[in-house]
């Protein structure tokens, strides 16, 4: 089975790029399967189930998302493979631009849409940084300049990834991301494997429920913010 | 230079002259919060004072900066290789969706422009997405395209994505909150023209000599009305735009001087193909492509009558364009207006 994770800032896309790339990829229905990782709620279900697309959705609630998605992400595979599926896709959203989801020797996808503003590929740093593909969406309402402009910025993040273009509406682009997809080596687990970049630090009262504000409530994992001499 | 030798010269040179050397290493050293440095130090001497917990937030340690930074200077300072010089595409024939074939063998060469028409759904975009792809008979329409008369191998086509054609369609707008001035700036440096001024300048020029009213250098691209938007968007494309094939959707609806728009694309060696049902524009093509449910069913290589009677159809869009400058200034159109009437 064929793993590709797919991570992106809410509503950039990821969705559609995915049913497209799906599409594209011209398998038979029901080989290619979709676990969706959010935070609180998400709608996303309908749409794979739409198109008949095996499909499971996790939710992080109170845990922290990228936390949450590496300690299950192998149950994932898991699932993947007693479905017999031939291509899974994991779909992360709602991660803190702190963090990336991407595995060792699998591929990784990032999703940014070109309305998001053109400094964002430089804020989003670790998602974006370890991509292999970097996908970009909406490109098709911006003027060419600002698409150019924008890839640009992307290469300066991570100058080795590949830029593609994708309509999420019309699905102009996802036959070459489907190439990418069909390229990637087959897994049976990801036992043993290293996440890409290390997931944030989150061990402090506030992750075990503490709700109220003060230096005397604080323990654990804290950083400290310095502010200029009034 | 590889990426050891950019390792070499970054240990050794202060980073003030590595800076002055490559312009773009200082948004490298912005984005991982390196701002305000010492220039007369060198990199490595630099991280020294670094944090070393600030550099973990980014996934670092010291000698990964270094080399990532090394890495950063290579792939920037690379040539473009992966568009060579494009001297002609060719489109061989696929299927239409009822898994008719198509005869068409089409080759399209640098100034030249080629007229897509068609109903809406009938495959325009797909021929478009074929080209962009470099389909080698793997896409639904099982099309292929040849780059220079011979089929592009697979490197090629991963590596030229998304920069083969540029497109210019009526949907699109600016979203920037810049100047004219500073996103033609921007556009520029991305494309590392080292002197950005003078092009910079043409392109506002031109853009000017597109729109009906003209526009300042300091105004707000996400200010300019549409056809402003539009003139800027072309003269951006025909002057700073590296893709060497261009794709027009419905220029028509812009309100601005099309024939001169054509003209400069075509100027500056790009392959056009436009998808069009302004008579004006579809006719001053070299060709026409007919598609109808998925495939090319004919194409139309502009006949000599035709050309006549652009004349008349240029007469007659003239006498438009006049009406409506005469409506922009604010004056009382008249029988004069129309040469129709005079002649009676």
């Amino acid at each position: 089975m064929k793993l590709i994770t797919v991570a992106g800032p809410p509503s950039s896309g990821k969705t559609s790029v995915i049913l497209k790339t799906i599409a594209a990829l011209g398998l038979p229905p029901g080989s290619v399967g979709v676990v969706k990782f959010d935070s609180l709620t998400s709608f996303d279900h309908q749409r794979y189930d739409e198109q008949q697309i095996p499909n499971q959705t996790a939710f992080a609630g109170k845990i922290c998302p990228d936390h949450h998605f590496v300690s299950n992400v192998e149950g994932a595979v898991e699932w993947g493979m007693k479905k017999g599926l031939s291509v899974l896709v994991t779909e992360s959203a709602g991660l803190c631009n702190r963090c990336s989801p991407y595995v060792n020797g699998i591929l990784s996808v990032c999703v940014i849409d070109n309305l998001s503003g053109i400094n964002t590929p430089r804020k989003i740093g670790p998602m974006l940084k370890y991509a292999d593909v970097v996908v970009v969406t909406k490109g098709d309402v911006v003027s060419q300049a600002e698409r150019e402009v924008f890839a640009f910025n992307i290469r300066e993040v991570n100058a080795s990834a590949t830029v593609l273009f994708v309509n999420g509406i019309t699905g102009q682009g996802a036959f070459m991301l489907a190439r990418y997809w069909q390229d990637t080596l087959d897994i049976r687990t990801l036992r043993d494997r290293k996440l890409r970049f290390t997931m944030p630090a989150a061990i402090c009262s506030y992750c075990t429920g503490e709700t109220l504000i003060g230096e005397m409530y604080q323990m654990g994992m804290v950083k400290r913010m310095e502010f200029d001499d009034a | 230079m590889k990426t050891l030798d950019y390792v070499a010269e970054v240990s050794a040179v202060p980073i003030g002259d590595i800076l002055r050397r490559y312009p773009l290493a200082v948004d490298y050293l912005a984005n991982i919060r390196l701002v305000g440095v010492d220039e007369t130090k060198t990199l490595p001497e630099i991280l020294e004072d670094v944090d070393e917990d600030m550099l973990e937030e980014f996934g670092l340690d010291r000698e990964e900066v270094i080399f990532h930074f090394s890495a950063f200077l290579e792939a920037f300072s690379r040539t473009d290789e992966s568009i060579e010089t494009i001297s002609s595409i060719t489109i061989l024939g696929g299927r239409d969706k009822t898994g008719r074939p198509e005869m068409l063998e089409l080759t399209v060469t640098p100034g030249e422009v080629v007229s897509i028409v068609g109903p809406t759904g009938s495959g325009k975009s797909r021929l478009l997405e074929d080209i962009e792809c470099l389909a080698q008979r793997d896409t639904p329409t099982a099309r292929q395209i040849l780059i220079n008369g011979s089929a592009p191998d697979l490197d090629k086509r991963f590596s030229t994505g998304g920069k083969l054609v540029a497109q210019l369609s009526q949907n699109m707008n600016f979203v920037m909150d810049l100047t004219v001035q500073e996103f033609l700036e921007m556009h520029a440096k991305s494309r590392m023209i080292p002197d950005s001024a003078e092009v910079v300048e043409k392109c506002f020029a031109v853009a000017n000599s597109l729109a009906g009213e003209k526009f300042t250098l300091d105004t707000k691209v996400t200010q300019l009305s549409g056809g402003q938007s539009r003139s800027l968007m072309i003269a951006d494309t025909a002057l700073l735009s590296s893709s060497p094939i261009i794709l027009i959707d419905e220029l028509e609806n812009a309100g601005i001087d099309r024939r001169e728009a054509i003209e400069i694309l075509v100027g500056n060696e790009k392959i056009v193909l436009m998808s069009t049902h302004d008579p004006l524009l579809a006719l001053r093509a070299d060709k026409r492509i007919v598609i109808r449910n998925g495939g090319v069913t004919k194409v139309i290589e502009t006949t000599t009558e035709e050309e006549q009677t652009l004349h008349k159809i240029e007469a007659i869009d003239s006498a438009l364009l006049t009406i409506r400058n005469q409506l922009r200034r604010g004056a009382i159109v008249t029988n004069e207006s129309i040469p129709e009437f005079q002649e009676k």
